[in-house]
């Protein structure tokens, strides 16, 4: 077992670093949600943490990093293609409705959405 | 003698660092214009890594939808802030260290799930170096047609590739419907 | 490259040198286009309008204007207004300039087994099309950091512009992409090897007019006149650069020209043959690399003038359409996109699709069968040189180079790989 964080430079890297990228990606995209008032920062938290699972399907997808018959080939490739065009679909509907929103109360704070609290 | 450098490994130290600074860069910052730039960057170097795993066409892929899209939220950014145009919306430090310590838990978490698996390390120099450069963007293509080239027991992509494509045009007109301008009305509620 | 630099010296050595090479190569004729294009714009404008000055000013053919702008600049004060936002105003042109600096990566200019390319890529259409649209985000930086409402609405402008623009653009660039099976712009270029009746312009007649498409759609991304809506200076003052001067500024110039050669150079490859002239010159003079290294270098040599000879015409046209047709409104510009380029692209392209089925191996609208010469000559070469560098974004070297170097037999399985399955398709 090679240790992680040493010859990162002389070595080659394996899924494990790009887990870990992958996991910091995600990380920031769920405090970004949690944290962001503004309906765009929030989308923005979304796009990260698509983002950080796309890197996890392309790790385990490519060859160099790990080549044991358990790797799932050009299906961790396809995967994240998939992603990254519902990605776009979901960027384009979340915009409409900031845009509608912004058009009823003339501001994106999602703090405001409080109409249906009864 | 010191071993030369494994300039891939160089290029994945590289590319992680600027997608995880910038990363960090957007939960941290608190103007929706910047916020948007460090998406962006931080987009591009997931694209440079992706390069480095050899995933080249998904990663020009990433280049020009995501990075593309995101650019079309930048916009959108600048427009609905025109009214003040460096608004910022801060959160409380509460909050802010409460998100931070769960997202270190998490982080914790995930990391440790990374490392524990000792196949997952990387292969040795001699061994990477062995395994063949191999062209995605066939493949890619043909798996999308539901002819798969390089795994020829597995099955293909095409019926979700339609549904995908289904997908798009809906959210197109849906997207399109919703953000149409209509005549103004009363604003609703305080 | 690498490998010639790795005979003499250490291989990271080797790698930067090689690297360091492409890029000045690069910057150079960037740099070099800027000025040329100065100048050539000057003396265009006023030919075509009357205008006396450049015909007259100093230096054989007013050469020592362009050296007293580039003067100017540099002595001009570094201003930055009050308001902006001075992080993301100073980052703006470079970014700009970056993004249509690196489009001129994955160019070939000249192809052949050893290709003249910085970065040899499998995906090289896509990546164009990709790099060419981040762009406009230095502008839109540009446009929103000043704090001035004209940079805001030239920003906004051209935002809406070339995000449309790139669905006819991509479009177009599908065409011939399709028609060679392969996205590779090396692949495509050799494909149109022998002779002018090879080029996919004149290859059918639905190719013909996507070309005529494509130079409009690559004239309005790159916002040329008449589309140029951002630096509409009879409405905006001067666009998105208003509050910019001095060496910042010139670096959007340079950008923009920049830009201006890129999409001309894509063009040349993707419909006028690229680097083989009108007459297949180079095989008559059995400049080729089955007659050696060198004749394939002279071949190479003569492959690259004729490039940049396309380009520079693309180029040189685009300014005669800036200095003759009026400006367009903005609702016209979009219109221009969505109503007439994209549905006149989609057809073309299905019609191509349908005219591969009709006519198969045929060129010159069905006229002519494909010479076996432009077969051979995109079949033959390695499917990844040892020339070409990593896919990463600064030209540097990468596994791919390390594992193409030493064997060439997963090089060689990779082709019969591609042509099998391209054989499959057919």
């Amino acid at each position: 077992m090679q240790p992680l964080l040493a010859n990162l430079l002389t070595e080659p890297v394996g899924v494990s670093h790009y887990l870990i990228v992958g996991a910091v990606l995600f990380v920031c995209g769920v405090l970004c949600m949690a944290t962001k008032r503004n309906a765009l920062g929030i989308l923005m938290g979304i796009e990260l943490v698509l983002n950080g699972s796309n890197l996890n399907f392309i790790a385990f997808g490519s060859p160099y990093l790990r080549n044991d018959p358990g790797t799932i080939g050009l299906d961790g490739q396809l995967m994240s293609l998939f992603v990254i065009v519902l990605a776009a679909a979901e960027a384009a509907v979340a915009l409409a409705i900031a845009l509608n929103f912004y058009n009823s109360f003339s501001s994106i704070d999602v703090d405001r959405a409080d109409q249906l609290q009864g | 003698m010191e071993p030369p450098i494994y300039w891939p490994s160089f290029f994945f130290l590289l590319f992680s660092a600027i997608a995880c600074a910038f990363a960090v860069a957007v939960v941290l910052s608190a103007n929706i214009v910047r916020m948007a730039f460090y998406l962006v960057m931080s987009l591009a170097g997931t694209a440079g890594l992706f390069f480095v795993a050899g995933a080249d066409f998904v990663g020009a892929m990433q280049l020009l939808i995501y990075v593309g899209g995101t650019l079309v939220l930048l916009i959108f950014g600048v427009m609905l802030t025109s009214q003040d145009r460096f608004i910022s919306m801060k959160t409380n430090s509460f909050e802010m260290g409460m998100a931070a310590g769960i997202g270190a838990c998490l982080l914790a978490l995930l990391v440790w799930a990374a490392v524990s698996v000792p196949e997952w390390r990387g292969l040795d120099r001699a061994t990477a170096e062995a395994v063949p450069l191999q062209p995605t963007a066939t493949p890619i293509g043909m798996g999308l047609l539901g002819v798969r080239v390089d795994a020829p027991d597995k099955s293909g992509y095409l019926l979700i590739f339609e549904i995908i494509s289904v997908h798009l045009l809906v959210v197109l007109i849906g997207a399109a419907y919703l953000a149409r301008t209509r005549q103004r009305r009363r604003p609703m509620a305080g | 490259m690498a490998q010639f630099f790795s005979d003499y010296t250490w291989p990271w050595l080797a790698y930067t040198l090689a690297a360091l090479v492409h890029i000045a190569l690069l910057l150079n004729l960037v740099a070099v286009a800027a000025l040329l294009f100065i100048w050539l714009e000057r003396k265009i404008s006023a030919r075509i309008q009357d205008r006396l000055g450049p015909t007259r000013v100093g230096g054989k053919f007013g050469w020592l204007q362009t050296l007293a702008d580039g003067l100017k600049l540099l002595t001009k004060e570094d201003l930055m207004p009050g308001g902006a936002d001075a992080f993301l105003f100073r980052l703006a042109p470079y970014i700009s300039f970056c993004a249509s600096f690196s489009v001129f990566m994955a160019i070939p200019f000249a192809g052949g087994q050893y290709p003249f390319v910085a970065i040899h890529l499998n995906v090289a259409v896509f990546f164009i099309l990709a790099v060419l649209g981040l762009e406009v985000f230095g502008v839109i930086l540009a446009g929103y950091s000043s704090a001035s409402k004209w940079s805001l609405f030239g920003a906004m402008r051209e935002a809406a512009q070339v995000v449309s623009y790139e669905v006819p653009l991509g479009l177009c660039a599908v065409v011939p992409v399709m028609l060679a099976g392969s996205m590779d712009l090396v692949y495509i270029g050799d494909r149109q090897a022998g002779g002018f009746w090879n080029w996919y312009l004149f290859h059918d007649p639905f190719t013909f007019i996507t070309f005529w498409v494509y130079f409009t759609c690559a004239t309005a991304s790159v916002n040329r006149a008449p589309f140029d809506l951002a630096e509409a200076e009879s409405e905006l003052v001067a666009g998105f650069h208003t509050e910019y001067s001095g060496l910042r500024w010139s670096f959007f110039f340079m950008a923009e020209y920049g830009s201006m050669l890129a999409v001309s150079l894509f063009a040349a490859i993707l419909f006028l043959g690229g680097w083989h002239g009108p007459l297949p010159l180079a095989a008559w003079l059995d400049w080729t690399f089955d007659h050696g290294f060198w004749h394939g270098i002279a071949g190479n040599v003569l492959g690259t003038l004729n490039m940049l000879a396309k380009g520079i015409t693309g180029a040189a046209v685009m300014m005669w359409i800036r200095w003759t047709l009026p400006r367009l409104r903005i609702d016209q510009v979009i219109t221009t996109c969505l109503k007439y380029c994209v549905p006149i692209a989609a057809v073309m392209f299905l019609g191509a699709a349908s005219w591969q089925y009709a006519m198969p191996g045929r060129t010159f609208f069905g006229l002519v069968g494909l010479s076996p010469a432009a077969y051979q000559l995109a079949e033959l070469r390695p499917t990844v040189d040892t020339e070409s560098t990593a896919p990463t974004k600064d030209g540097s070297p990468d596994r791919e180079e390390q594992s193409a170097a030493g064997d060439e037999d997963p090089v060689e399985l990779q082709s019969s790989v591609a042509i099998m399955t391209r054989d499959d398709q057919r």
